[in-house]
This record gives C-alpha cells, structure tokens and sequence, in this order.
C-alpha cells in the first residue's frame, strides 16, 4: 500500500534520488489527503455512533458498531425534545433547487445563443455588466430585494426564492452558455441562415441538439450554488416549515438542545446531494468551475 | 431582409427579459440601497430625509466595524496565500505523472461541492476546544493523543489580538512622530480568525489547485524539453518558465477568491458567529444583524455600499481587462 514499494516495483532501475523524490511527493499528497479528509472521517465515525458511545471526550473513537440513530433523530427529529428534523427543510430545497436551476439554465441558454451568435450594436458592452451581477456582495441588494418581495406577494416562500435565484443566476449562465456557444463555428449557423432559417430555427435544429454539455455543466453549477446557498434563504424565509436546509441545519447547529452528533448527521444530509453529483458528475463540476472564473 | 429584421427584434426580445432583471434588481437595487445609506432610514418605516454622509462617518466610530475592517484584511491575506500557495503546490505536485491522480484531486475538489453552512457545522467542533468539564476535543484532543499536547489552544475563542503595544519602544516612537494609531488593537491581527481561515482552506484550496493544475496542463511539453537540453534545472524551470506562465491564473484566482473573502459571510454565520469582543466578525455579518435584525436600514446600506465599492474596485479593471482581451481573439 506504500507509495515507496508500488513505485520501487515500477521502476526497479530508477536512479536512488528521483526514487527519493516520488517518496516525497507521495507522501506529502498523503498527509494533504488526511487534512481534506480529516473532517469526512470524524462526520462519518460521529454519524455512525449510537448515542450511549457520543461525547466530546471520545470523539475519536471508532463507532461500535452501525448505529444511525443520530442520522434518524437529524433526519425526523423528536418532538419530545422540541428538535426539529431536517426531513421537511430537505424536501423544500428539492423543491427550490429543481426549478430554479432548469429556469435559470434555459435564461442563460437564450442570452448565450443572442450574444455570442447575434450580435447587435452594444452587445460587447452589454456583457460585462451582466457578468458584474455575478461578483458583487448581494448585502448591496438585500434591502430592496426583501421590499420589492413583499410587494410582489413572493416574500417568505420557496417561489419567492426560486425567482430570486433564477435572477441572480442570469450572470453565471450567460457566461457559461455564452462561452460554450462561441466555440460553436459561426459558420454553421450563416450557412443556415443563408438557407433561410430563422433565429428560433437555428436554436431549434442545430444549437439546442447539441448544446447538451452545457445545460450539464450550468445545471450543475446552479444546483449546487443554489442548494448551498444560504443568504438568499435566510432573508427571503423566516418560516422554519419554507427554509431551505442550509438554514435549517444553520438553526439547528445554533441550538444548544441539539447534540452535535445530531449536527454532524444533519450536516452530512445536507451535503449528501451536491456531494453525490460531484461524484458522479465530477468532470462537468470542474468545467462550471473553471468557467466561474471567466476563463471558459 | 425581412427575415432578417424579424430576427433581429426576435433576439432582442429573447434576451430583453433577462437584461431587464439585471437592470432592475442590480443596477436599480444598488443604487436604492446607495441612496438608502444617504437617508435617516433607521427603524422599520423609511425614512429617507436626506443626511449625506452620516452614516459612513458614524462607521467609522464604532468598535465593531473597526474589528471587521481589521478582520477582513487578516482572513483576506492569510485565506490568499493559504489558497494561492497550497493550490499551486498541489498542482504541480499532481503534474509529475502521480499514480492515482484523479482520486488525489477528487480529494482535494470535493470540498467545493458543499456549502459553506456546513463546513462551517463540522470544523466549529473540529476546532472546539473543549472545555474543563469536557476536556479537550476535536483538533486539540488530536493533539493530545500525539503527544503533542503544547500545540493545543483556544481556536476561535481565543479572543487575543496580536498589535503594537502603546507601551513599547515602538509604540512609543510611533506616538512621537504621530503615528499613535497604529497601535491601537483595531490595527493588528486577530487570531481567532485563523480558525476560519483554515476551514475556508480546507473548502476553496482545492479551487485554485484546479486552476493551477489546468494551466500547468496547458503549457506545452516542448517548453519544458527545450529548456531541459539547455541544461536548466527542474528547478530553475518551474522558477523562470513556469511560474511566470501561471500569473493570468494567479490573477483570476486573486480576484475570485478575494472577492469571496471580502463578502464572507455563511461561514462565520454557521461556524463562530461574531466571536469574542468581535474577533471573529465581519462586515458581511454587521450589516445583517444591524439591518435586518437592529431595523437600522440607513446604516445597514452604508456597509453594504462599503463591501460593494471595495469588491468593485477589485472585480471591474478585471472585468474590463478580461472581456476586451477576449475580443481582441
């Protein structure tokens, strides 16, 4: 299991210094890995405890066996102790999630396709301040935000968030979608001017077919920015039965009732969704990712 | 032609919609919330007689917003260079052909996929110190069992800042030359905030190693055989080839994750809270608490035009550099 012995069987004849580098730098990913995991393992060991073996003093012990009742009591909750669980919170950031991110992905499909295939005069300076949307502290726009939802009958609940993600999110999925239609040859689409087809009919037939890989790549971006979100979700709902799970798991690691086996639990199912599509769909995460930073 | 001009304002309407949005609740919003730290607005019903700068002026007397000035500009220098200087090392120790690198940069990237509620959950008890009924836990209790107990402290709770004591020899030199405010605890380091410098570490690091490493990927070979038959050393390589390649993506790391700093907010939210006499606080969190649970909607908005002017002065020469550069390709 060494780095030393799996490479001392790969290059029997490597000369003895740079068989003392690649130990090195074995070893120092290693120890990295253990910083990034440290955290992993102490959620999982702690979730896995049955409540008689949690206590700060033995934090580190390994579980005894497989218990999840820290994972239940998260999860329902127990309304003896006045615990609320995460169950409902959970479901209602499904709800907000799902929306919001197909509506902003479909926003930012459009402005993409006009801006990187039909330019009008000012386009080029349009751009960037749309883009600007995406990098300024949203302190700056809570104020009105929350008057503007009030009149508008959306403060306080889940469609009141969703409009406001898909909002916020116009920047990011323009950049993206505008990006990935630019290496789109420009060709493609005059050829199917020329033969008569119009601006819908080009997005129809020819871009939106192939436009796959983006949709993934934005729709990954959103979910995961707008499940992680918590600002949003603290100002726009002050219901617990409407909070999105970052603010549910933010009160209930705020409470002194709550265990923090239990907080540990709850922080886990809230990470469990973005998790498993960074597992899963890691390649696409990285694409947003990198594109986040305006380099598409 | 006809066609043509049907599409035209086709386009146009598709994206009006979205360029509306933008107009109103950013631009539109902003300058509410600009004009909103002009006016007397400090309870719940508006108020917006006109008091020009009062609000600004008034920031700057209060203790907390001085914490939070100082605690930005520590968890944005150390969150920098802690990112800046991992990410890289990290990157260009995955581009020596290292077996099983694409679970070594799964380990490092996953951390991005979650919220910064909870890495804020799981490191406030990683970095608990515990307490004399409990003992040691998490981190320091570690420490403990590996025999290296000295290395235990309080994290979070620590409530020291590290200044210049009015009281020493340079202290009192800066006090001769009239440079006394220097030493005031308002103009130091807070050390509970390298708690959540770590844990915000622990999330972003992994951003910038994959930056770097897609740079680096990105830099032919032939660079690097050229320079190996002049002679250079791998060292001199990275030192004098490599690392100057890499600067467009230490500025684009720069501006995003200095950005992120300066707005930070979740993460002290869920992880410390304001902290001991406000070391752990920030502008993001003061201008919460002092609009949407103190009511004081004027001086909630100067911070926010605050955060906004700082974040703007770093992200439009980068905006503009970066979409003309673009343009010109």
């Amino acid at each position: 299991m060494t780095a030393a012995s799996a490479l001392s069987g790969k290059h029997p004849t490597a000369p003895r210094n740079i068989r003392w580098g690649r130990i090195v730098i074995y070893a120092i990913l290693i120890v990295a890995t253990a910083f990034y995991l440290l955290p992993v393992f102490l959620l999982v060991i702690t979730g896995m405890k049955s409540f008689a073996e949690v206590s700060l003093a033995t934090m580190w012990n390994l579980p005894s066996g497989l218990h999840f009742d820290s994972y239940l009591k998260a999860w329902l909750g127990k309304e003896s102790e006045g615990i609320r669980g995460l169950s409902y919170n959970f479901m209602n950031s499904v709800y907000l999630a799902i929306p919001a991110t197909l509506g902003s992905a479909l926003l930012g499909s459009m402005n993409g396709y006009v801006l990187a295939k039909w330019k009008f005069r000012g386009s080029d300076t349009l751009f960037p301040l749309i883009l600007f949307g995406m990098f300024i502290p949203y302190q700056s726009i809570l104020i009105p935000l929350v008057q503007v939802l009030q009149r508008m009958g959306l403060y306080g609940s889940i469609p009141g968030l969703i409009f406001v993600h898909i909002v916020y999110g116009i920047p990011i999925t323009t950049l993206i979608f505008r990006n990935y239609y630019a290496g789109i040859p420009t060709e493609l689409v005059e050829a199917a001017k020329i033969d008569g087809a119009s601006l819908l009919g080009i997005y129809r037939h020819i871009l939106f077919p192939i436009s796959m890989p983006g949709f993934v790549v934005v729709m990954i971006w959103q979910f995961q920015s707008i499940w992680n979100d918590f600002l949003f979700g603290v100002i726009v709902t002050s219901r617990p039965s409407v909070q999105p799970i970052t603010v549910a798991l933010n009160n209930m690691a705020g409470s002194y009732i709550v265990e923090w086996n239990v907080q540990m639990a709850g922080a886990i199912l809230a990470a469990l969704p973005t998790l498993l599509v960074f597992i899963f769909l890691g390649r696409y995460f990285m694409r947003g990712l990198l594109a986040g930073s305006l380099k598409g | 032609m006809r066609q043509v001009k049907r599409d035209r304002l086709i386009s146009i309407l598709l994206i009006s919609p979205s360029v509306l949005a933008i107009a109103v609740f950013v631009y539109g919003f902003i300058g509410f919330t600009a004009y909103s730290s002009l006016s007397k607005w400090d309870a719940l019903t508006p108020d917006f007689t006109f008091v020009g700068l009062r609000n600004y002026a008034k920031l700057f007397t209060i203790d907390r917003f001085l914490s939070d000035l100082r605690n930005t500009v520590t968890f944005t220098v150390l969150f920098l260079a802690a990112c800046l200087v991992i990410g890289l090392f990290l990157a260009i120790l995955l581009d020596q052909r290292v077996k099983g690198e694409g679970v070594f940069r799964s380990i490092f990237l996953f951390t991005m996929a979650i919220s910064f509620i909870v890495t804020g959950v799981v490191w406030r008890w990683l970095l608990n110190p515990g307490t004399i009924q409990t003992g040691s836990s998490g981190v320091n209790l570690l420490f403990e069992k590996a025999g290296l107990g000295f290395l235990r402290w309080g994290w979070f709770t620590d409530p020291t800042i590290w200044h210049i004591p009015a009281e020493s020899a340079v202290g009192g030199f800066l006090a001769r030359i009239g440079l006394g405010g220097l030493t005031s605890p308002f103009v130091g380091v807070s050390l509970a905030m390298i708690s959540v410098v770590i844990a915000a570490t622990w999330q972003m690091s992994g951003y910038t190693m994959a930056m770097y490493l897609a740079g680096l990927r990105a830099i032919p070979d032939e660079l690097r055989e050229a320079a190996r038959v002049d002679g250079a050393s791998e060292f001199a390589i990275y030192r004098h080839i490599i690392l100057p390649l890499l600067q467009p993506i230490t500025l684009s790391a720069v501006i995003v994750l200095g950005h992120i700093s300066l707005k930070i907010f979740d993460l002290v939210v869920s992880m410390t809270g304001p902290g001991p006499a406000f070391a752990t606080d920030v502008p993001a969190f003061f201008m919460f608490d002092t609009t949407f649970r103190g009511n004081n909607f004027a001086q909630g908005a100067a911070i926010a035009t605050l955060l906004l002017l700082v974040v703007a002065v770093l992200v439009v020469p980068y905006l503009r550099y970066t979409t003309r550069t673009e343009a010109e390709i």
